[in-house]
């Protein structure tokens, strides 16, 4: 037997409303709040917006960069680093954060729904 | 493959895997460890600043849960019941049975509770773990209350004035209890005691010295502490602090020799009475001697990884030095703090006014020293500790004379041998060889290589000095995407007439830049008149503060700071704050900086309540920003019967030339009006005192963390002369100090000092004044309200969302509950760190 996973997508906003090097935040069905981040090359990513570290819901208003060419947001709080790519914070050992899928369909974000 | 088991996981057992790991690379042994608590060990020593975040990651020791040691098998929450030495095994909580060819025992202690009547009531706790303490804030903060919290802490010795410091930190009023005539009878002596009594006292903590504690009743959800000298307290909790127990149930059930006093007896090499078990750290009773320090312990888990690894090794002398900074206050002891030497005689010093008392213990040609005690100012303590048992470099009053006064011990001073970092043992040689030989030429280096500076950090400082003294460089870049230093940064801005960060690091750095580089390089844009601080690019270059134009908060939501130049204000106006802050519900406050504080706006309700504000004629106040803050005033001559100048005027003339000047760090000056200087301007970072004839410009003060008193730059000036000098103050400082530092430290750091600084604004010294002062001028032409800037572009304004799918809906996850009838934040419990 085989099991099928199914996605489903939620639409976010006109990829025009992400600024590049810079996280917008997005409410989900549930209350989940995902932040997205661009980085030039239409590279997007979706982490939680929730900062472990702090407890705020933040994530979203740090300043993107890198760390050693690893693509991370500080967090706007205390300022632990969380990787775009996997969620992993560079700055507490064992913390992350949830990532989630991300993509732009006919020039709109797409969040995979948790 | 032989396995060794290790029974507890505190920091010695953690010491003990890195060092068995260390000197076995190919795994040899195969490592079961048995953790009582659900986490791997982390930074006890460092337990009390648990309440500053809340986050059990601020204590994590680095590689604690030896993430890819396949060799390495912690089983967390798993505690270990009994020993079988025939069949060489140990059995577990949940019924395991691990075999093991070599035990250690790092068990630790267990805090002593006296068995007072009432001990075990609802409401009494104990001060060891991070459960200990989440389980304090619990009783603390969930009680309903009816004002003030309280708490009696029962033990005056070190962890029990710990205790009391984060009682205090969670807001509660303590109380100490120790039966000892003085605090830490262990570590100070009564003079020390006397003067650490009165620093804490001062503090809002109640001591209670040379009195028992009879019991503890319940009285309603209350709790009433009997002392023996009569009198009752009445609290919301009590925490016992009254020394700790080894934890040598293991042994004692195994039937392995005890020491005099408990504790798991071994010989100098730690070695039990069985030859397969060791015990190390707390429940170690080495020779019969129980140590209640970090230190020691790693000393003994050094010694039988080597033992396990095929080397030798024996207990060394150790050291029980202790400093630390309690509430504030510090308090150190190290090497004969008591003068028990045979012949030792004691030099001390108390200084009342001052709030110091220092003792030093002397062999008794006064030579060599053995020991001291320091209370209130413990600077020194790292350089004399390292020198004990040693030659003194000056004569013993000298070295304690009053600051200034006094003889500086330099790390010059001190020998090869001399131990720099106790907690790890390291002495100056090692430290100078990885300077040397390894080259280490960075602080988080030498951490790395030579583990100085790893537990309680207070040998830090000591490292820079040592790199320096190296002639080591410390490098000043301002991080790992741009090598230049800030000030250099700045020049390469101003020369090419950069205007962007993409440009600078893609020109002159690499990468695409992070937290640090980012907010710096704003700045300098800023000062640099590049328009709106969230134009275009700029707004991702901004730290929150910046890009929202408002202080972040700890629940996310964020704080408002209108400018009211000088602190005055108009009926009118203040009645225009009172309505917004009505109208939005915003918590208020009066500042340090003579203005008001609107907290608890989220993102959303930002220009809402800044276009209520901005229509009503306020501005930014720059609270957010590296930038000017607040020029103070007293109320001057207009009123005040001292007054010799107009201080309210000049103040405002000054807070609006220089406001919105963007500058490595924030700028804060005051304006007294005469020289009973109730404008404190000597604390900040330009303050003017009027005298009869003008104004004295004093420089370079600071409150906050290391305050230091404005030096005078010139004196009786006329106001024209005061703002030129001002001006070139400031221009200068904003383009040759590094990030994050104040006036202060940078005059500090200044090259010729204070002279040089005269010399350059004032004598031109450098040519650069013409420069400066157009600098300025045209800082204050381009100056523009910030939030008006925004309130008037529809693009900035539609970032002030906090939901880029859902505008308009504020975050759900923030929550307010009511305090003397304001809001306050609601944080949602204790931040659970994800795993
Ligand atoms: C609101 C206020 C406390 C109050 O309720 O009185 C305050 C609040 C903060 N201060 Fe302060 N300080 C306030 C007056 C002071 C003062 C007193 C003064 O200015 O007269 C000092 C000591 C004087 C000095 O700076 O030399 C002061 C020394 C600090 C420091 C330590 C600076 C230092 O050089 O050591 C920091 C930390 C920093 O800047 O790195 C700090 C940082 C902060 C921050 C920004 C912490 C943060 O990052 O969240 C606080 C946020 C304010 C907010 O959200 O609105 N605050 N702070 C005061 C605002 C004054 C104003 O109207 O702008
Ligand atoms: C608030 C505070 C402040 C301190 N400040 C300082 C300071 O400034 N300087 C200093 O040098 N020292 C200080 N100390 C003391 C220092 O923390 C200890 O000396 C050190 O932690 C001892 O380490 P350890 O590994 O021997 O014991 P512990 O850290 O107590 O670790 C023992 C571990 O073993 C577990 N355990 C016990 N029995 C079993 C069992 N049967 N099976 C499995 N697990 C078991 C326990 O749960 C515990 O996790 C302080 C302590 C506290 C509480
Ligand atoms: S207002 Fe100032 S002193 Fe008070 S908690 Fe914040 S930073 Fe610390
Ligand atoms: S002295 Fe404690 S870390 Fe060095």
């Amino acid at each position: 037997m085989t099991t099928s996973i199914q996605r489903t997508w939620t639409a976010i906003c006109p990829a025009g409303a992400v600024p590049e090097h810079a996280g917008v935040a997005a409410l989900l069905d549930g209350g989940v709040q995902v932040a997205i981040f661009r980085l030039p090359g239409d590279r997007f990513f979706a982490l939680s917006n929730w900062d472990p570290c702090s407890g705020a819901a933040v994530l979203s208003r740090g300043i993107v960069g890198d760390a050693d060419g690893v693509p991370v947001v500080a967090s706007p709080v205390y300022k632990e680093r969380f990787a775009l790519e996997t969620g992993r914070c560079l700055d507490a050992p064992d913390v992350s954060v949830p990532v989630y899928e991300v993509r732009v369909r006919e020039g709109v974000v797409e969040v995979e729904s948790p | 493959m032989p396995t060794l088991v290790v029974a507890g996981h505190g920091m010695v057992a953690h010491r003990l895997v890195e060092a068995v790991r260390a000197e076995d690379p190919s795994g040899s042994w195969h490592i079961v460890v048995l953790s009582e608590e659900p986490r791997p060990a982390y930074d006890r020593v460092a337990l009390t600043s648990y309440v500053d975040t809340w986050d059990p990651a601020t204590l994590a020791l680095p590689g604690s849960d030896y993430a890819g040691d396949s060799v390495v098998d912690l089983r967390l929450g798993e505690l270990a019941v009994s020993v079988d030495r025939s069949s060489k095994t140990v059995t577990t909580a949940s019924g395991d049975v691990v075999s093991y060819d070599a035990l250690v025992l790092a068990t630790g202690s267990r805090p002593f509770v006296p068995p007072v009547p009432g001990h075990d009531l609802d409401g009494c706790f104990v001060y060891r773990t991070i459960e200990d303490l989440d389980r304090i804030r619990a009783a603390a903060v969930d009680k309903p209350g009816r004002g003030r919290r309280s708490a009696v802490v029962i033990g005056g010795g070190l962890l029990g004035l710990e205790a009391a410091k984060a009682l205090r930190d969670m807001g509660l009023s303590p109380h100490v209890v120790e039966m000892a005539p003085r605090l830490m009878p262990l570590q100070v002596d009564e003079g020390g005691g006397a003067l650490l009594r009165r620093l804490i006292t001062n503090l809002d903590v109640t001591v209670h010295t040379g009195t028992s504690t009879d019991a503890i009743e319940a009285d309603g959800s209350r709790l009433l502490a009997k002392l023996g000298n009569g009198t009752e307290l009445d609290v919301d909790l009590v925490v016992f602090s009254a020394g700790v127990r080894p934890r040598d149930d293991l042994a004692r059930q195994s039937g392995l020799d005890l020491g005099p006093r408990g504790g798991v007896l071994t010989d100098a090499s730690c070695r039990t009475s069985d030859p397969a078990i060791y015990a190390i750290g707390e429940c170690a009773a080495v020779e019969g001697r129980v140590y209640g320090i970090v230190a020691p312990g790693y000393a003994m888990a050094e010694i039988v990884a080597a033992q396990l690894t095929g080397g030798a090794g024996t207990f060394p002398e150790p050291d029980t030095s202790t400093k630390l900074k309690l509430m504030g206050v510090d308090v150190a002891s190290f090497g004969d703090a008591h003068a028990q030497s045979e012949g030792a005689l004691e030099v001390a010093v108390n200084d009342a006014v001052a709030g110091t008392y220092k003792k030093l213990v002397v062999t008794d040609d006064g030579k060599t020293l053995l020991g001291g005690v320091l209370v209130g100012d413990a600077t020194e303590y790292n350089t004399l500790r390292a020198l004990v048992g040693r030659p003194l470099p000056a004569e013993p009053g000298a070295i304690l004379a009053p600051a200034g006064g006094g003889a500086a011990v330099g790390v010059d001073a001190l020998p090869d041998a001399a131990q720099i970092c106790s907690c790890n043992a390291v002495s100056k040689g090692a430290i100078t060889n990885a300077i040397h030989e390894d080259g280490c030429d960075t602080v988080p280096k030498l951490k790395a290589c030579t583990r100085a500076g790893t537990a309680c950090g207070s040998c830090v400082p000591l490292l820079g000095k040592l790199l320096s003294a190296a002639g080591v460089e410390q490098s000043k870049a301002v991080c790992e995407h741009f090598p230049q230093s800030r000030a250099e940064l700045f020049e390469i801005v101003q020369a090419t007439r950069i205007t962007t960060f993409s440009e600078l690091i893609g020109r002159y750095g690499s990468g695409s830049g992070c937290a640090i580089c980012k907010p710096a390089v704003a700045s300098i844009l800023a000062t640099l008149g590049n328009g709106h601080v969230l134009g275009g690019e700029q707004m991702t270059l901004q730290d929150t503060n910046d890009r929202y134009l408002a202080n972040l908060q700890r629940n996310g939501t964020y704080s408002v700071v209108p400018r009211i130049p000088g602190g005055e204000i108009t009926p009118d106006k203040l009645i225009v704050i009172g309505e917004v802050a009505r109208d939005f519900g915003l918590y208020t406050k009066i500042t340090g900086g003579q203005r008001i504080d609107l907290f608890g706006a989220t993102v959303d309700q930002l220009p809402l309540i800044w276009r209520r504000l901005v229509d009503a004629g306020f501005e930014s106040g720059h609270a957010y920003g590296k930038a000017l803050r607040t020029v103070k005033s007293c109320v001057g001559s207009t009123w005040c019967r001292y007054g010799v100048q107009d201080s309210v005027g000049l103040a405002i003339e000054l807070e609006l030339r220089y406001r919105g000047l963007r500058s490595p760090h924030k700028l804060k000056s005051a304006v007294s009006g005469c020289a009973r200087e109730c404008a404190e301007a000597r604390s900040k970072d330009f303050g003017i005192i009027a005298t009869e004839n003008g104004w004295n410009l004093y420089v370079g003060g600071n409150g906050g963390t290391t305050p230091r008193h404005a030096e005078l730059l010139v004196s009786d000036v006329d106001t024209a002369t005061l703002i030129r000098t001002i001006d070139r103050f400031l221009m200068f400082y904003v383009r040759t100090a590094d990030r994050l530092q104040r006036t202060a430290p940078w005059i500090e750091e200044l090259e010729g000092g204070l002279d040089h600084l005269r010399a350059v604004i004032v004598d031109d010294s450098l040519g650069i004044c013409e420069d400066l002062d157009a600098a300025m001028v045209k800082h204050v032409d381009n100056y523009a309200d910030e939030w008006k800037g925004v309130l008037e572009d529809p693009e900035k304004l539609a970032r002030f969302t906090s939901f880029v799918n859902a505008p308009g809906t504020p975050d759900p996850a923030i929550s307010f509950r009511s305090e003397r009838q304001q809001k306050v934040p609601v944080m949602l419990g204790v931040p659970e760190v994800r795993r």
